[in-house]
């Protein structure tokens, strides 16, 4: 770890609401993008002469294509439900990461330019001008917020922080002043197929090395199927999962339920990222494009179903989105939802008891959960409204015996951010993303100190990516954050017959019933 | 007096309503291209319905969230309800049963609005958090919300108004009939302010109150997986 130049936020026992410091984190800002991340995106190389005149054109634009934006810039009354709602203010302690103060960096400059009272006496309800320090304020805030919508759960009026800070970085991205980050990595996945910049060669290479380091450790050969034609389901998974710790043992997990299920599967080279960062920067044509690759992928490997693997916002953009981008699916196979989440599948095996498990294979470990934002408040698992808490859970108790949950305000829909998702997981936003993990750091410690916790599970490439770098600021491990199909893994007893290996999922089930 | 009342309150009428009704044309008119709910969130049309339902009687989102803001808006807005239902026997002759029955609740309402009101301003003055993000019209919204109910209660409870006389003047300008109205100071501010109200509705944070309707994160349908919802807009993208 690092040594730097800020403080630490100590952990308490109990949440504690913080006083305001102002300006606390007004230094924080990424990269702004270049000119060679800008264009392809179809964006200004950089800031605009006229930037203020295109910057309202685009708010005025935005109000009239999404009711959200509408709705929720007129209907704030400042109540304060959400002012100590925010994972960023209480890490930071700035007013400005208050999710109504946040709003309001953009909701004022609305006012001034498209409300009667703004227009007439702008100091009276506090509207204001957009100048360049309102711009920089943008950047700097907007840049703050991981879109996570815990505001939206305690809005009396559901009024979304996300939908606001998506439409002021799709503003600010068309003046000129998009974020190198997520502007960079879109160009690569809209090219390249994945987030990483992985070319075919290079993913077929360490999905080779993956079935050889299963084979050498079980003695089953478990396949990674790369472009495979006519197989049942198509995975897309975040790259994260093809090399970081611990998404790589997530991704031999999935591997291993499919290769127990019997369903033939293949992972697509085209369509090599189950992220979207389309969304993070509110561009709906940027996001359908990376969609359509999906689609496109379906179509030309002619797969029958489409399972995603453990993501967070990559969910929402597949569950509530994926449908209305890249749809309609008509040509896949009815029986199954378009798309599934790999939870979703290895959850029905479980319920149908075709799948075999040691929990006792977990027992070094004692788990918690951490509900990921995204999946958590802007996705459902399964039929029944919540089964986005429910089936992860089921999953960790079938093939884990010691499992605690984390107090009741850091879960389910009230769960917290891991603090470095929404496009902020970047090197440039460390001090941010090390105070933003607080409120989950203490309820992490929570659990430690009241139930012998030892790890963390998760089902977000993000959050995964994120924990591991800021565990240590806060006195834990970076390996005490694990991959809930790493947990599977550990735990599934392999069949070993080479033949379970087919298509046919009737011989494959005769096979686990042998076994 | 009269004649100005008069013309202030149609004005105000006026405002109200077309000002109203073309915020909610707008966001009735303005696509609503993705589906947003917060989940978990009802798989139903009708799930959709209650939880609009609870959202709408017993803030439930806002139950969640502070007890205090909460406690204080709740007393408030059904203070208020049960004032405004009372104040129709104004409008109505003869006077509707129900509002005859609810005549004495809506009296003592009055109160749980005011100190709703009060409790309310308190905090925005008090609480660090909340008085940051208060503009000067925050505040002077909760003021002449409380002048309103402030000479209300006064003419229920202290002074008392030529009831007789209001009521013939309010079902006369409903018929444009322009009648006597008393000259009593304490109604003259109460229907003042009240006429303010009106006229700042359309273009002030009070479209909360048609908003909470349109706000896509709670009154959408969690089913995007089994049916298709696309946007106009985002139709003419698939042309391309």
């Amino acid at each position: 770890m690092a040594k730097v130049d800020y403080e630490i936020p100590e952990l308490k026992e109990y949440p504690v609401i913080p006083k305001l410091k102002k300006d606390a984190m007004a230094h924080s800002a990424p990269y702004v993008a270049k000119e060679k991340f800008q264009t392809p995106l179809g964006y200004a190389g950089e800031l605009v002469d006229n930037w203020q005149e295109v910057a309202i054109a685009k708010m005025g634009e935005l109000t009239n294509k999404y009711r959200s934006l509408s709705v929720f810039l007129d209907s704030c009354v400042k109540c304060g439900a959400c002012t100590d709602k925010c994972h960023y203010y209480l890490g930071t302690t700035d007013p400005k990461n208050m999710p109504v103060a946040r709003q309001d960096l953009f909701r004022n400059v609305y006012r001034r330019y498209f409300t009667l009272a703004g227009k007439l006496v702008p100091k009276l309800v506090g509207a204001q001008d957009l100048t360049e320090e309102v711009l920089d304020d943008w950047y700097t805030y907007f840049h703050q917020c991981s879109q996570c919508r815990r505001c939206s759960v305690y809005c009396p009026y559901g009024i979304d922080t996300a939908e606001i800070s998506m439409a002021a970085r799709e503003v600010m991205a068309t003046v000129g002043k998009g974020q190198k980050y997520c502007n960079e990595i879109i160009g690569k996945a809209q090219t390249l197929g994945n987030n990483l910049g992985l070319p075919e060669p290079a993913l077929a290479d360490t999905l080779e090395g993956l079935e050889e380091d299963v084979e050498e450790e079980t003695g089953v050969a478990v396949k990674f199927p790369l472009d495979k034609k006519g197989c049942d389901v198509l995975l897309i998974t975040p790259s994260a999962d093809f090399f970081a710790e611990p998404h790589v043992d997530g991704l031999i997990g999935y591997a291993k339920v499919f290769h127990e299920s019997g369903v033939s599967w293949t992972m697509s080279s085209y369509a090599s990222e189950a992220a979207n960062f389309g969304m993070f920067i509110g561009s709906y044509e940027n996001m359908r494009k990376l969609a359509l690759r999906i689609r496109e992928a379906a179509i030309e490997l002619g797969c029958k179903r489409i399972v995603f693997g453990e993501c967070g916002h990559a969910w929402r953009v597949a569950y509530s989105f994926l449908n209305t981008l890249a749809g309609p699916f008509d040509f896949l196979d009815p029986a199954y939802p378009v798309p599934q989440h790999i939870c979703e599948f290895t959850h029905d095996l479980i319920s149908k008891d075709k799948l075999n498990f040691d929990k006792s294979e977990n027992d070094h470990m004692t788990l918690t959960f951490h509900d990921s934002c995204n999946v958590a408040r802007a996705s459902r698992m399964g039929d029944e409204a919540g089964g986005q808490f429910t089936l992860p859970r089921d999953i960790i108790n079938a093939t884990c015996n010691n499992f605690y949950d984390m107090p009741k305000h850091a879960i389910k829909e009230g769960t917290y951010c891991c603090g470095g998702g929404g496009g902020l997981l970047t090197d440039d936003l460390m001090e941010l993303r090390v105070k933003g993990a607080l409120p989950r750091m203490e309820a992490l410690k929570n659990v430690t100190e009241n139930n012998g916790v030892t790890h963390m599970a998760a089902i977000c490439a993000i959050c995964k990516s994120q924990f591991s770098k800021v565990l240590p600021y806060y006195g834990f491990e970076m390996d005490q954050i694990v991959s809930v199909h790493q947990l599977v893994s550990n735990a599934i007893i392999l069949t070993k017959d080479e033949d379970s290996v087919t298509d046919n999922e009737a011989e494959a089930d005769d096979a686990v019933a042998v076994a | 007096m009269s004649i100005l009342f008069a013309v202030l309150f149609y004005f105000a009428t006026a405002v109200l309503v077309l000002g109203v009704g073309s915020r909610i044309r707008k966001y009735a008119k303005t696509p609503a291209p993705l589906k947003i709910p917060t989940t978990p969130a009802p798989t139903t049309r009708r799930g959709v319905v209650f939880r609009m339902i609870k959202e709408l009687t017993i803030f439930e989102s806002l139950f969640k969230s502070n007890k205090w803001i909460w406690l204080f808006g709740w007393l408030f807005h059904m203070g208020m309800l049960l004032v405004l239902l009372r104040h129709l026997r104004y409008f109505t002759d003869p006077v509707w049963s129900w509002v005859v029955f609810v005549q004495p609740f809506g009296k003592y309402a009055s109160i749980a609005m005011l100190l709703g009101l009060i409790g309310l301003l308190v905090r925005r003055i008090v609480v660090d958090r909340v008085r940051y993000i208060s503009a000067p019209s925050d505040f002077l919204m909760l003021g002449l919300l409380l002048v309103i109910g402030g000479t209300g209660a006064m003419m229920s409870f202290v002074t008392s108004a030529d009831i007789i006389s209001l009521k013939s003047y309010l079902l006369g300008l409903m018929v444009f009939d322009i009648r006597y109205l008393p000259n009593d100071p304490i109604l003259l501010v109460h229907l003042a302010s009240v006429a303010i109200l009106m006229i700042i509705f359309p273009i002030s944070k009070l479209l909360h109150a048609p908003g909470i309707f349109f706000s896509p994160t709670r009154n959408q349908v969690d089913n995007p997986r089994e049916r298709r919802h696309v946007s106009a807009w985002a139709i003419k993208l698939e042309q391309k």
